[in-house]
């Protein structure tokens, strides 16, 4: 088990003959995904190295049976990709691109709340259940399958407490990046939700950074609800007030959002918190072994 | 990215939202000439910075004639202005604005804002006009309004005037009220912009409803389609490292601190900053150079850090996804080339083609230490400046 996909996942990529497209189909499939179909407008009836490729989604959808499809179009036409994927029915859309205006996310969230499909991104890595599937920009071979949830705002930083929780033998179930914006489809609590029915995840790790309040919001659901041992890693207790730290998300406005305010809300809802980078496999093998 | 007072003002003003006249000066002449102009009694000069708190700050004045305003102009204009926002240092003014002069009866506070919690662009109001409203936000919540705007629909008619009635208006305030705020959220949606502050919003004593001040800032995802909003960029209120990242699309923030830091990925940026402080010194900026940095693009990175005098030490940390090591590691060589590189250099690098990476540095004659994670690279570019 896992949560959203895993060796049957039927994915489709939008945006299939971009340099990106390309280069990440292409490691996704050899992953051992299996890539379905490709969308580009005007290119319906032409392949990519034997994966066929449809002029709408709607197409591709019938014809390939997919159930899930991955973004990689420039962010001017992000929104619209978004929005065709729901239309046609696809149950998970993730949105790798980067730079989308906030404005055109407001109206895909807004869109997207009155159908079935769950959005992942945007500006996120992608999701991947090791050793079943991978959609997404995340090397595949840091990971090993096991029994970690992770779930985090930061690509590279994933794949950072990714490698490290591997190097110490440690498992993941799956691993999803749900994006450094500031309006994501997928939030952390959607995330945790999904990960608590999962009998195949024992504990989670989960990375935020400042900006917003979603991190807080986390810690309550988790004290509420949550039935599984977290740990955590806030980025950014350093950042200065005001400025964008790189993620379009990653502000402190107005005296809120910073790394202190969430470590202590994390905290007082009894989540394990890594002080350093450095400690995040190392503190996850910690509090297994207290739980054993 | 922000613009100036006059320049929202100007924005606003394109979209049918009601503000005083007025006219940007340069000079103390020009100034002078625009107070004539104007043609009133009285005018408010008000010194233009990317800053607030610039009335306390003796930024604004209200006069009554052309040499009063020429000599106010010619006080503020070239010089730094301090304000509570500025820091010490100040900020130079280079305009300043010369606006009719309005017979306050109120102030409120109007805001608008891309709001995250609820994924939607919300209006916020408050009768505590002319105050910091972050301050009021934390001291008096009770006396602030939000209200969430649905993208489908726009500002319903419902919402204009329970705003209007939460801030007591009445009347023909109301209907006043209510066009303004639909003129204002057209401008946010058309301009792409991520803020717009009118603190204060006044009614005045001939019971008009206008924006007294402005304050706009924009999505920086959305300036590909506003060629006019990007002309309305002033380099002068940015840092200038900032600037030059900027155009090698890399991001960067400046710090104050002395470990220039390299890193691929935003989170892994931040966190990077975080071990350099948990082993006890300062991160002297934040730089990602994103996912698919090419060899030029690093060789930039590394001229920005060096440029920064007060760089004591460089720390590389690197998580090849997209980003290759190898690439990584050939414009560090390159940029080392280019500039003599007078500082400690420590380098962690992790995934794809790391090992290519680390013999393309070995093999270049450069002084690099090595670090075999995170925290081996935080402890080893700290010994290394003697913090």
């Amino acid at each position: 088990m896992s949560i959203l996909v895993d060796k049957n996942t039927r994915v489709l990529t939008q945006g299939i003959t971009g340099v990106t497209g390309q280069l990440h189909t292409r490691a996704c499939k050899e992953y051992g995904t299996q890539m379905v179909g490709g969308v580009v407008p005007g290119k319906g009836g032409t392949d990519f190295e034997r994966i066929p490729i449809f002029d709408t989604v709607e197409q591709a959808r019938k014809s390939t049976g997919c159930n899930a499809t991955v973004i990689y179009v420039p962010p001017a036409f992000a929104a619209d990709a978004m929005l065709e994927a729901a239309a046609a029915g696809i149950e998970l859309v993730i949105c790798i691109t980067e730079g989308i205006p906030i404005l055109d996310m407001v109206k895909v969230k807004a869109y997207l709340a009155g159908t079935k499909s769950r959005l992942i991104g945007p500006n996120c890595p992608g999701i991947i259940t090791p050793g079943e599937c991978k959609i997404g920009i995340m090397p595949g071979y840091i990971h090993k399958p096991g029994d970690i949830g992770v779930v985090s705002r930061s690509g590279t930083l994933t794949y950072e407490a990714v490698y490290q929780l591997t190097q110490l033998g440690i498992g993941q179930s799956t691993c999803i990046g749900i994006g450094g914006d500031p309006i994501v489809g997928t939030t952390h609590i959607d995330a945790l939700k999904l990960f608590n029915e999962d009998p195949k995840t024992r504990a989670v790790i989960m990375i935020g950074e400042i900006g917003g309040t979603a991190e807080e919001e986390a810690a309550e659901y988790i004290k509420q609800h949550f039935k599984k041992p977290v740990v955590a890693f806030i980025a950014g207790q350093t950042a200065p007030k005001g400025r964008r730290m790189g993620h379009a998300g990653a502000i402190i406005s107005g005296g809120r959002g910073t790394a202190a305010d969430k470590i202590a809300a994390l905290k007082a809802a009894g989540i394990t918190v890594a002080m350093s980078p450095a400690d995040l496999g190392s503190t996850m093998k910690s509090v297994l072994e207290s739980k054993k | 990215m922000n613009i100036h007072e006059y320049q929202a003002k100007q924005v606003l003003a394109r979209f049918g939202v009601p503000v005083p006249k007025g006219q940007f000066a340069t000079t103390p002449d020009e100034a002078a000439a625009a107070f004539t102009a104007l043609g009133q009694p009285k005018a408010v000069v008000k010194a233009q910075i990317h800053a607030g708190g610039r009335g306390k700050a003796g930024g604004v004045k209200i006069l009554t004639n052309a040499s009063e305003v020429r000599d106010f102009a010619a006080r503020l204009l070239g010089k730094p202005l301090v304000t509570h926002q500025t820091g010490p240092e100040g900020r130079v003014v280079r305009r300043v604005y010369v606006e009719e002069a309005s017979n306050v009866a109120r102030e409120l506070y109007l805001g608008m804002l891309v709001d995250r919690k609820a994924g939607t662009v919300s209006v916020i109001a408050s009768t505590a006009g002319g105050m910091d409203i972050e301050e009021v936000a934390a001291k008096t919540p009770e006396k602030i309004l939000t209200e969430p705007i649905n993208p489908m629909l726009g500002v319903a008619g419902f919402q204009a005037r329970k705003i209007a009635f939460a801030l007591g208006l009445k009347d023909k305030q109301v209907g006043q009220f209510a066009a303004l705020l639909a003129s204002l959220y057209r401008a946010f949606i058309e301009t792409d912009a991520s803020l717009i502050e009118i603190n204060p919003l006044v009614v005045t004593a001939e019971d008009r409803v206008i924006c007294l001040d402005a304050k706009m800032s924009f999505d920086d995802n959305g300036l590909f389609r506003h060629a006019d909003i990007r002309e309305l960029r002033d380099a002068n209120e940015e840092d200038p490292a900032e600037t030059e990242a900027a155009k090698y699309d890399l991001s960067y923030v400046h710090l104050d601190g002395n470990i220039g830091c390299m890193v691929n990925g935003a989170g892994l940026a931040m966190a990077t900053m975080d071990i350099v402080k948990i082993y006890g010194a300062e991160p002297a900026n934040f730089l990602d150079v994103g996912g698919g940095a090419s060899t030029e693009k690093v060789a930039a990175a590394f001229h920005i850090l060096l440029a920064d005098k007060r760089v004591k030490g460089v720390l590389i940390n690197i998580f090849g996804g997209i980003m290759r090591c190898d690439v990584l590691a050939q414009g560090v060589v390159e940029a080392a080339k280019q500039v003599k590189l007078n500082v400690p250099l420590v380098v962690r690098m992790e995934g794809t083609n790391v090992v290519e990476g680390k013999k393309i540095l070995a093999d270049s004659g450069i002084k690099v230490v090595t670090a075999s994670d995170m925290a081996d690279a935080a402890r080893r570019i700290v010994k290394e400046i003697g913090a």
